[in-house]
């Protein structure tokens, strides 16, 4: 599953899109991330199975173009933390 | 004495409806409760038959209006709630449904429930609802395979809808008729942010614009706003639209020639989808748990 987190607004499109099929729950991106916008737990949206899989945490989901803006500086981009963490290229950025 | 009226055009129907054909005594009974921001249902099933349920508004408090839709639910039919053998809540509000064993996520729910709707061919499953849009693709069996939400901003929901039928003092069942009262389709209003838009639409009424193009004019901007989110992942055949919005004909015919694809039609009330998949993942976890 493709879990997009994040919003539209009239600034832009912000989404997190973490891919639970690659996903391992191995929690690199958690520790990865300074600022605690992603977490590891039971798929939400898939009830019956029991995987633990990386989301966006519900507090952050409003608000990660604020939160996310430290690691996105207009020049010299480095790589993101949370997307050089992760080891089966689950994460991405839709900005 | 002051006279005071009172007229709330926002006020969509609310309704009820049971299988007169079932009996639920010894079967299996489940029950899903959606506890919308806008609205709240019940549902019922008796060994994955649909066999109740109830559409009203979600009040001020999300426990009452959960017991409120499962009372309305299970009226004259004899039930109580000690009769569920097992209860998921869902929607916005599905931590605070008293009676329910699970809370389970809206998009979960709306894609299962879609399916058993609208049948397994349907792969895209859009639901409008009262304060926030989801776009959800899933596959035969009603399992999420992609999907993307945007609660932050109320543009495109039945709650922006909600405001323009207050603003234009037309009931909110006749928006979508009126809107397709137009001979030419006027252009959209310009701003997708609900508290912009009514501005730009009480702008466009003191120009002398009538009011079925004024909401020809907002339908339209709707159904391009979701345009634009749908675009995010794509829309695959079938495509299905639940909640409140899409019985909203105005903004569906417009998004249906946005998107170039036929909308699917079904029987049910298309507000249930969440609370029937509720209840249908209520059935599955039961089973999984007796295993």
């Amino acid at each position: 599953m493709i879990a997009n987190y994040g919003y539209k607004d009239g600034s832009g499109d912000y989404f997190i899109a973490i891919d639970t099929d690659k996903c391992d729950g191995c929690k690199d991106c958690v520790s990865a991330c300074p600022y605690g916008v992603l977490d590891v737990g039971p798929d939400q949206n898939d009830p019956l199975s029991d995987n633990e899989v990386a989301f966006v945490t519900e507090a952050e989901r409003k608000k990660i173009k604020y939160t996310c803006a430290p690691c996105k500086p207009m020049t010299n981009r480095p790589p993101l933390p949370c997307i050089a963490s992760c080891k089966q290229k689950a994460i991405s950025h839709s900005w | 004495m002051v006279e005071q009226q009172r007229t709330e055009l926002w006020r969509w129907t609310e309704s009820r409806w049971m299988n007169p054909d079932l009996d639920w005594r010894g079967k299996l009974i489940t029950s899903g409760i959606d506890v919308g921001s806008v609205s709240s249902q019940a549902v019922i099933l008796t060994d994955g038959e649909l066999y109740a349920y109830s559409n009203m508004r979600t009040g001020v408090d999300s426990p009452d209006s959960a017991m409120k839709a499962i009372n309305w639910a299970m009226e004259n039919t004899g039930l109580t709630l000690k009769d569920l053998a097992y209860t998921v809540g869902t929607g916005y509000g599905r931590v605070n449904v008293p009676f329910s064993q699970r809370a389970i996520t809206e998009i979960a729910c709306h894609a299962r429930g879609g399916n058993f709707m609208y049948g397994p061919t349907v792969r895209t499953i859009l639901d409008m609802g009262g304060q926030d849009c989801k776009a959800i693709h899933c596959d035969e069996k009603g399992k999420v395979t992609n999907f993307l939400m945007n609660d932050k901003c109320a543009a495109g929901t039945g709650r922006g809808m909600e405001v323009f039928a207050d603003l234009l003092g037309v009931s909110i069942n006749d928006v979508g008729d009126l809107s397709l009262q137009v001979d030419k389709e006027p252009p959209p209003v310009s701003s997708t942010c609900v508290v912009y838009a009514k501005t730009e639409a009480t702008g466009l009424l003191r120009e002398g614009w009538p009011k079925n193009k004024v909401l020809a004019a907002y339908c339209s901007a709707m159904a391009h706003r979701i345009m634009t989110l749908l675009e995010r992942i794509g829309v695959e055949e079938d495509f299905a639209i639940t909640g409140g919005i899409a019985k909203n004909k105005g903004v569906v015919t417009r998004l249906e020639k946005e998107v170039g694809i036929p909308i699917m039609k079904t029987k049910y009330d298309t507000q249930i989808a969440g609370a029937i998949g509720a209840a249908l993942f209520a059935k599955a976890l039961l089973e999984k748990t007796k295993k």
